[in-house]
Order: C-alpha cells, then sequence, then structure tokens
C-alpha cells in the first residue's frame, strides 16, 4: 500500500529545510522498501510549527511539526506512515485548535492540495465559481460581488462590487484586471500564502473578474522580493492555459482573457494602485493624482480594476456559494471573513482566517499564544508600517472597517506585529519616518521632506529635548503630512508615530499625559 | 581582485530588449544575466524604446532592486522591518557588521562608481519585508531565503557562502 506524505514547499517550509526533509524521506522509503507517494503541499498556514509534515491515515492527516531532516529515520522507526508516536508528533492536523476554530473561505484549500495540481484543485471545490460566473450576465456577475459585500483587501477596504461596476459601464476598447501583489507591509504575508499555496484561486478570480466587467487581459504585479510566489503563478498561469481556461474562449465560452505576471522592482510605494500601474507600465513608480480613478483610467489610460491578492482569490467561493452565504459572515459593514496575519514577537505566528469582529486579545493571546520571548505583550501594530500601534486598552475592540476607524486606527491588511515589553515605541516612531524617507516617491513634499524632518525631529527628542516646542513640532509636521500628502504613504506614516507618542510617551523620555495620569 | 566579465552594452540590450516588453522586464533580464545593470546600457536602452537617457538612468536608479556595480561574492540582505525588529534584527545587524566588518547599506550610501568594476568579498543590505513574519528576523544571502536567524545560525551561514558552499538563487526553481 502507498502512503501519502505531505512536505509543504512554500518559502517559509523550504528556508526552513523542507527540501532536504522530503528528499531524506523518499530516500529512507527507499531502503526500506516501502511505497511512499510524495506530495509538496502548500502550507497550511500554521506557520511556527513549518516544516509540518503530514501523513494520510485512514483517521486523516497526522501532522509532526518542525522537522528536521536529521528526525527522518526517526520516524520511519516510530512508524509514521501509519501515525505513529513521535516527538514531533502534532495529532490530526484537523483538530489543532488553531485550525479547527477558524473559518476558512478564501483560504479553504490552504496546505490541502499541491498548488499546482489542477485536480486537487477542482476536486477540492474550484472552478465551480468560474463556472457559476459564466452562467449569469456581467451585470448579475458584478452585483454578486457587490451583494457580497466584499471590500478590497489590500487596506482601503473599498467595496469591490464598486469598483467592478464602474469599469463594467466605462465605455473602452480595453480593459484590464490587475492583481495587487506589491506585498509590501511588514506582518503580512497572506498574499503569498495564497499565491504559494492555492494560485489556482486568484487565476480563478481574476478571469471572474475580466468576465463581469468585460476585461480581456490581466496582470499580476508581484514584487521581487516573492521570487517564488512569482514562479509558482508562471507555472500555474503556464496550466491554467493548457486546461483551456485562458485564451481565446476562457472554458469554451464566447469570453477572452489573457494573463501574466510581471515581476516588481523593490519599491514599497508601488503597493500604491497608481504607483503600480506606473510601474507596470516601466515607467518608475510615482503616485499619480487622483481623480481620474483607475477603474475609469488606469493602466495605459484604459479603465482598469486594481484589486489585491486576496479579493481577487476570494471571489471564486463567493460566486461558488452565492453573495449571501460570504455576507452572513462579519459584522456590521465588514463583511465576510479576513486572513489576519499573526506576525512579529508571536509564540505561535501564522494565518488566522476569521469573520470580522474578532479582538486581538483573542487572536494574540488564545491563538497566538503570547509572545515568542515568554515575556508580557506591551503593543501591537495592526495594519502594516502605516497602522497604529494599540495599547492594552484597545485590544478588546472588534476588528471591524469601521470599529477600527473610530479610534483612529486601521485594519488594513490584517497583519499583526506583536511586541514585547522591551519594545520601544520611540525608536519604532523614528523607525516609521525612516522607512517613509527611504521609500517615499518624491512626488509630494510633505512625504518626500516631512520623513526625513520626522527623523530629526524624534532623534531630538529621544535625545533628551522633550520640550513641548519639539514635541509640537512633531505634531504639526505629523498634520501636515496627513492632510498633505498624495497618497498612504506619507499620509498614514503619522500614524504609528502619534500612535506611539499618545499610547507610549514614556519612551520618548516624555510624562504620560495629563488625563491617563490622573486616572492611574 | 576579481574582474567581471559582462557582454558589451549593445549585446545586452539587443538580446533583451523584445519588442513590447516593459523597460523594467528587460532590465530584470539584463541584471538576471550578468548580476547588475551596466550603466553603460542607458544609452543604448533609451534608444531601443525611444526614450530620454535621463527616462532610463531614473527607471534604473529609482528602484531598489536594480543596482548598477557588481554584487559581492556574498551579498546579505536583512530584513529591517517592523517583525523582524520585534524579533532583535538589530541586534541582529551589529553582530553581521561586526562579523564582517562591513557597514549596511555602505555601497548604495557611496554612490555608483565606487567600485571600480572590482566585486568586494561581502556586502550587506537593508530589505523591508521578506514576507516570513511569522518566522523573523530573516534575511537572503546570495539571494536564498533563511529565517529564524540567530547571530550563530549567520555565522554558520556566512561560512558555507564565503565557502562558496551558498546554494544558487536557482534553487527555488527546481521546486516548480
Amino acid at each position: 500500500m502507498t502512503t501519502r506524505v505531505f512536505v509543504p514547499r512554500d518559502s517559509s517550509a523550504l528556508a526552513l529545510g523542507a527540501d532536504a526533509i522530503a528528499s531524506a524521506i523518499v530516500q529512507e522509503a527507499a531502503r526500506r522498501g516501502v511505497a511512499v507517494e510524495l506530495v509538496r503541499n502548500g502550507s497550511r498556514g500554521l506557520l511556527w510549527l513549518e516544516p509540518l509534515v503530514e501523513v494520510q491515515t485512514p483517521q486523516g492527516r497526522i501532522g509532526y511539526g518542525n522537522v528536521e531532516a536529521s528526525d527522518v529515520a526517526s520516524l520511519f522507526e516510530a512508524g509514521f506512515l501509519t501515525g505513529g508516536a513521535h516527538p514531533r508528533s502534532v495529532g490530526l492536523v484537523e483538530e489543532i485548535p488553531y485550525l479547527k476554530r477558524q473559518q476558512r473561505l478564501t483560504f479553504a484549500r490552504l496546505g490541502l492540495t499541491d498548488p499546482l495540481s489542477i485536480d486537487d484543485y477542482v476536486a477540492h471545490g474550484g472552478l465551480a465559481g468560474l463556472k457559476a460566473a459564466l452562467g449569469m450576465s456581467p451585470e448579475a456577475a458584478c452585483q454578486t460581488v457587490l451583494d457580497s459585500g466584499l471590500r478590497g483587501r489590500g487596506g482601503a477596504a473599498f467595496p469591490a462590487g464598486i469598483k467592478w461596476l464602474t469599469v463594467r459601464e466605462a465605455k473602452a476598447s480595453q480593459k484590464y484586471i490587475v492583481c495587487n501583489a506589491d506585498e509590501g507591509d511588514s506582518g503580512t504575508f497572506s498574499d503569498r500564502l495564497a499565491m504559494e499555496g492555492d494560485p489556482f484561486a486568484l487565476i480563478e478570480g481574476m478571469i471572474i473578474a475580466g468576465i463581469a466587467t468585460g476585461a480581456t487581459r490581466g496582470y499580476l504585479y508581484v514584487r521581487s522580493e516573492y521570487p517564488h510566489s512569482i514562479d509558482v503563478l508562471r507555472a500555474a498561469i503556464d496550466k491554467a492555459r493548457a486546461a483551456g481556461w485562458l485564451g481565446e474562449q476562457v472554458l469554451g465560452s464566447e469570453h477572452r482573457f489573457e494573463l501574466e505576471v510581471a515581476k516588481g522592482a523593490g519599491s514599497y510605494v508601488c503597493g500604491e494602485e497608481t504607483a503600480l500601474l506606473e510601474s507596470l507600465e516601466g515607467k518608475r513608480g510615482i503616485v499619480r493624482a487622483k481623480p481620474p480613478v483607475p477603474a475609469l483610467s488606469g493602466l495605459f489610460g484604459q479603465p482598469t480594476v486594481v484589486n489585491n491578492v486576496i479579493t481577487l482569490a476570494t471571489v471564486p467561493i463567493i460566486f461558488a456559494r452565492g453573495a449571501q452565504f460570504y455576507r452572513d459572515f462579519g459584522m456590521g459593514r465588514s463583511r465576510g471573513t479576513l486572513p489576519f496575519q499573526l506576525a512579529g514577537n508571536i509564540k505561535h505566528g501564522g494565518l488566522v482566517e476569521l469573520a470580522f469582529g474578532v479582538t486581538l486579545r483573542e487572536l494574540v493571546d488564545t491563538f497566538g499564544g503570547g509572545t515568542a520571548s515568554g515575556r508580557p505583550v506591551r503593543a501591537v501594530q495592526v495594519g502594516g508600517p502605516l497602522g497604529t500601534y494599540l495599547p492594552e486598552s484597545q485590544w478588546d475592540i472588534p476588528l471591524d472597517y469601521e470599529a477600527y476607524a473610530a479610534v483612529g486606527a486601521v485594519v488594513g491588511h490584517g497583519g499583526l506585529v506583536v511586541h514585547d515589553d522591551t519594545s520601544n515605541l520611540a525608536e519604532l516612531a523614528q523607525y516609521a519616518m525612516h522607512f517613509c524617507a527611504v521609500e517615499s516617491c518624491g512626488k509630494c513634499t510633505p512625504c518626500r521632506i516631512g520623513s526625513t524632518r520626522g527623523v530629526e525631529v524624534i532623534a531630538r527628542i529621544r535625545n533628551g529635548d522633550t520640550s513641548e516646542k519639539q514635541v509640537q513640532l512633531l505634531r504639526d509636521l505629523c498634520d501636515t503630512m496627513v492632510s498633505g500628502s498624495l497618497c498612504a504613504m506619507g499620509g498614514m506614516t503619522p500614524y504609528p508615530v502619534l500612535s506611539a507618542l499618545d499610547h507610549f510617551p514614556e519612551d520618548f523620555g516624555l510624562r504620560p499625559a495629563a488625563p491617563k495620569a490622573a486616572a492611574a | 581582485m576579481e574582474h567581471v566579465s559582462v557582454p558589451a552594452p549593445d549585446e545586452l540590450v539587443r538580446r533583451h530588449a523584445s519588442p513590447g516588453a516593459s523597460l523594467i522586464a528587460v532590465l530584470h533580464a539584463i541584471q538576471d544575466e550578468t548580476g547588475f545593470v551596466p550603466p553603460d546600457v542607458v544609452a543604448p536602452l533609451a534608444r531601443a524604446f525611444n526614450l530620454s537617457r535621463a527616462e532610463v538612468h531614473g527607471v534604473l536608479t529609482y528602484y531598489h532592486h536594480f543596482r548598477t556595480h557588481p554584487p559581492a561574492r556574498v551579498a546579505v540582505a536583512l530584513c529591517r522591518a517592523e517583525a523582524c525588529r520585534s524579533m532583535g534584527t538589530e541586534t541582529l545587524a551589529r553582530h553581521i557588521e561586526g562579523r564582517t566588518g562591513c557597514r549596511f547599506d555602505a555601497s548604495r550610501e557611496a554612490g555608483d562608481g565606487q567600485t571600480h568594476g572590482q566585486a568586494h568579498e561581502v556586502e550587506l543590505e537593508s530589505v523591508y519585508c521578506l514576507g516570513q513574519c511569522a518566522l523573523s528576523p530573516s534575511l537572503t544571502i546570495n539571494g536564498v531565503l533563511h529565517v529564524k536567524v540567530t547571530p550563530e545560525k549567520f555565522d554558520a551561514l556566512l561560512e558555507q557562502a564565503r565557502a562558496g558552499a551558498a546554494s544558487t538563487p536557482e534553487r527555488t526553481k527546481e521546486n516548480v
């Protein structure tokens, strides 16, 4: 009997030696004369367990976490091919509470399948969405996205259906679908997991977007820091084309769609949609002034849908299960699920997909298990480098776009970076300004000059000039950047800076604000 | 001194500037072949794309990924962004500088032309996010990704890379 053994091949597992483990398993099996079918699956998103080797048993898939190549002989010795006990065993993977308690919709297939197997993809519910979309009018398809309540998952949370309808109604000979896969925010990796772990879902979502809006060409703009994602996507596109999903007749229909990968070149601001379009056109990634919005004048001046990876990868399940099914998850105006990413100083880092409304405390404590260092959590930055640092008093706010906005925070792309009590928030604030100075495209003055002035003034405060004048200067500068910048790079860099200043003034050498002192 | 042999600029442009390709894609193709983009390809590229030399130079120097001088034999790119900072990447950075005797981003600060065609032994670059934020700190050595890097792990990786035992960047392609 042949036993199926799964060794992930996403870049996290590879960086931890998954290839060496895979070949050790094959060699050891050959040496012992046992039949093993090796499957290179995607990561389950339980990154703290990587490399997570799984074995198919009649009871289900049994996992062995943090495996090293040197463990392989002892795994065979322990009878791991039948789920034998071993110090590395984590039991039935589906029963691990971290995974069991999730609501995986966008990531329903993550880790279950070989990411480059179309058969696996279809066997696990793939392509049902595209088939449903082909059976409806383009207008109805746009309406489905609108009804689902899906909002842009890149961070701006703009309703995807409105964007699609705008492109649908625009008159043009050529329209485009552009996938923003320039996932540059520290603390985020859900785009990468989607591209490396379930690329066909993203491709299917882009084809549906093309059919709904009348766009016949798609581009996946992937950052150069993700070479493995680029390789996986290119291989997946070739397979999708060979299977008749792409080309002159999508699945034999009258719809045409072509898709290609464009590689970025290391520029954070190219995650901003207009800078991304400039870069796709082969130019410097400089932000464009809006209006016109890309939905009317985007790539090469044509109507263009620009959506994030997670937005597009969520489209297939909305069509497969219906708008109402998706809409039933979530709270308020934040419908559906968000793949949260637990990152930084956290014990159980990884991907946690849940409906909106979960709290930071639940994510960090219950799922994350606290810090990796074992020290108390001090601050959590939510929403990437442009998101605020949340102190403990804000950890019970439901993760919902509007609830977060109400306290001046952002949910963004769902990335959480945890910092323990050894962190220095003034240093992190200075870093935020430094990062803005490094990555500013230079088009607008508040961002280009303000970021460097910001580094300087925070450095002065940290060096002991804690006068009211310096603090006011920093606040004025932040005000100018928020109000005067063209895009979120300069416009939101003050978010982490001001939240650090407001909630952790002691790190700047300042006395806590009066009301807080009175309360204490 | 290590001499780097690079095809003539016109030849590089002829080889890679296919019709319809974007300038960025062509710059990638050139860098993938030679390890860097020789500044003297700017003029032939400008002719091929019907752009000014300033426009080509602008694109080449705007993007952090493109480099105009040959890479060092051991090129280290360490993530300095928030998630890695929360796990001690700044301490690791100081360790790496002490270990190698090099400074981070020294070549960028010095500008182009400071290498005189000479490839250095070690080069340290700051990068901002490699997408491995649950397994911080992370870095690449000659394009190969490593996560959960400790000072001890770095020392071992550096030894391997110096001995020429580091795997090549092609490694990732074999897994597809």
